[in-house]
């Protein structure tokens, strides 16, 4: 067990490091920040000493170790055009999107485990079919036009939600919160919706499908042969073996949902990470970028290693010293 | 899910079980009507959008039904150039299935073939390549499609790359799984012993076993891609404006929804939005037709 523990860490820094040379490339390759930074009539003493500054002129690894070097020591660099440290930058943006994703997937889950099991338990009644239907719509249906649909009909039809920004926020930890007031909240429900309809749909597949094939299986027979009523069956038993690929979800959801959520604060105007990501790719904010996919790929690695190690609490097979 | 190997049966059973299930009927019904339609849009179309010479800038952001300069009826209106919406769907929708297709066909051809191989030669190289793949299919589809048709520009060839990187995973692992379980079976062995190419071996007998489970995600994965082309479009990291895909018809409509012109953006929504649920319908059908956990 601890073998194991430790290897998957072990693995999930190389990943880590393997990820951040790819960005460093990745970004390295496309545009070239000089022409964003100095304007073109710059005389050619200024041009040196800003590309001297930002460390332009040395070649890529030399740069990419300069990078690793500061990134180790907490400084993720400046940016171009908002001129201020990346890592502030991205702490007060932050917030705003954790908020959104966060509400967003516990409205999936609250609103579609339900729904799913009761799919999964009755698949031939009218109610699942519905259901069922439903979720192939959220599935298929793009979030970025479920987004313009939801504003068409709540702000432009009945005008009743706004159609983008955050509202009042009221400040908590030195951070702004938007859920914490009602102006606020009026403005995180729209988007909060947009953002969890996916997530809902595949929480309603995932648990039907685990459901229906749980409910075929022989613990459900002898289960039912035992005399234990219906509700408890589902309770004890269906729940907990479908809750193994929900797990795995459910946290793998909360890192797609930031990345989902670059659609949704694009269309609501949010003033999250998303938006800024889009911002920065759009004036090649070099560093803004680097940081921003660095800190999604450490998130998603994060996640598939927490997940991994709850695999092995859940699920008694893999307890015994195994794993892939 | 997990591809199990499928027990071939008869193709006459698996289609009068389709032709049983009236919704995924119409749905596969839908599909071949949208190719149709957009394979001869060109003789379809009242009038051909990019034709600059044929737009009249009077006819711009005309409503439904309105009857412009070419004498014709806008059925479902013209946008902010004076473009019959009807023609500039059908045109866009031409851009869409054609990225679609093409990033699913090439994905599939990637991932059919490592998945195999994978399965086939086994040990390190097996290892290796199983590892990166669920290292990949731990990212979202769509963020790994924005950050590489973002590191990489517009264009139709980038949006390409974009998609079948974010998508071949899912085919080499369904091949991996269904050509593991074909790779032990004793007609392999035979072949094997007789003796055949492995190369022979896994293109003649264990791609063709393992074909079921991969048609399956190429409904789904073509499906996935046409939306994530719209997607990255509507973001503006998809296709140039030349390539008026559906995506980007309805990012230029977006600014005229909030004033009330909503044709512009609904419309071609509306299109692609039928054509992805059509498909969705019929993967969903034919997985749990293939699905061997759900016989009783």
């Amino acid at each position: 067990m601890i073998a194991f523990i430790v290897r998957r860490i072990w693995q999930a820094m190389l990943v880590m490091l393997v990820m951040s040379m790819l960005v460093f490339m990745g970004v390295f390759v496309i545009g070239n920040p000089v022409d964003v930074l100095i304007s073109p009539d710059a005389t050619q003493e200024i041009r040196q000493r800003v590309i001297e500054q930002y460390g332009l002129d040395l070649p890529v690894w030399q740069q990419y170790l300069q990078f690793m070097n500061s990134l180790l020591h907490g400084d993720l660099g400046r940016s171009f055009v908002y001129n201020m440290p990346v890592s502030e930058l991205i702490a007060s943006r932050l917030p705003a999107t954790m908020e959104l994703a966060v509400i967003a997937i516990l409205l999936a889950s609250v609103v579609g485990i339900p729904l799913g099991v009761y799919a999964g338990y009755k698949p031939d009644s009218w109610l699942s079919k519905a259901i069922m239907a439903l979720s192939i719509l959220g599935f298929s249906v793009p979030t970025f036009w479920i987004g313009l649909m939801l504003i068409m009909v709540f702000a432009v039809q009945f005008g009743i939600m706004p159609a983008g920004g955050r509202g009042d926020t009221i400040t908590l930890f030195g951070v702004p919160w938007s859920f914490l007031t009602p102006n606020g909240l009026h403005h995180l429900a729209l988007p909060a919706l947009n953002l969890s309809l996916f997530k809902m749909s595949m929480m309603i597949r995932l648990s039907a499908s685990g459901t229906r094939e749980v409910m075929l299986t022989d613990t459900i027979k002898f289960a039912r042969a035992a005399g234990i009523d219906e509700h408890t069956i589902l309770r004890r038993h269906v729940l907990r073996l479908i809750s193994i690929p929900l797990v795995t979800v459910f946290g793998l959801e909360l890192g797609s949902t930031i990345a989902f959520a670059v659609v949704t604060e694009t269309i609501y105007s949010w003033p999250g990470l998303g938006k800024l990501i889009i911002d920065s790719i759009t004036s090649l904010d070099r560093p803004v970028m680097v940081a921003y996919l660095m800190l999604v790929s450490l998130l998603f690695i994060t996640i598939n290693l927490v997940v991994d190690l709850a695999y092995a609490v859940l699920d008694p097979r893999m307890r015994q010293g195994g794993g892939k | 899910m997990t591809a199990t190997s499928v027990t071939p049966r008869s193709s006459n059973g698996f289609w009068a079980e389709f032709l049983r299930h009236p919704v995924p009927v119409a749905a596969a019904i839908a599909v071949v009507a949208i190719i149709l339609l957009a394979v001869f849009a060109p003789l379809i179309a009242p009038q051909d959008p990019y034709d600059l010479a044929s737009l009249v800038l009077r006819d711009a952001r005309r409503a439904p039904g309105y009857i412009g300069q070419g004498g014709y009826i806008h059925i479902l209106g013209t946008d902010s150039q004076g473009r019959d919406l009807f023609s500039a769907i059908l045109y866009g929708l031409r851009i869409s299935l054609q990225m679609g297709l093409l990033a699913g066909a090439i994905a599939f051809t990637i991932g059919a073939l490592v998945g195999s191989a994978a399965a086939y030669v086994g040990g390190r190289f097996e290892a290796l390549v199983m590892r990166l793949v669920d290292l990949q299919l731990s990212f979202p589809a769509i963020l790994l499609a924005f950050v590489v048709a973002a590191l990489l520009g517009q264009g139709k060839s980038q949006l390409i790359v974009a998609l079948v990187f974010s998508q071949y995973a899912y085919f080499v692992r369904t091949a991996h799984g269904a050509a593991a379980a074909e790779r032990n079976k004793d007609y392999v062995e035979a072949a094997l012993s007789v003796p055949m190419s492995g190369w022979f071996v896994v293109t003649r007998h264990i791609l063709p076993n393992a074909l079921p489970p991969l048609i399956v995600v190429a409904t789904v994965q073509v499906a996935s891609a046409i939306s994530l082309e719209a997607t990255l479009s509507f973001l503006g990291v998809g296709l140039p404006p030349t390539e008026p895909s559906l995506g980007m018809l309805i990012s230029t409509g977006f600014q005229y929804l909030l004033s009330g012109r909503y044709w512009i953006s609904i419309y071609p929504g509306v299109a692609l939005i039928i054509l992805i649920l059509a498909i969705n319908i019929v993967g969903d059908q034919v997985r749990d037709q293939l699905n061997p956990r759900l016989k009783k």
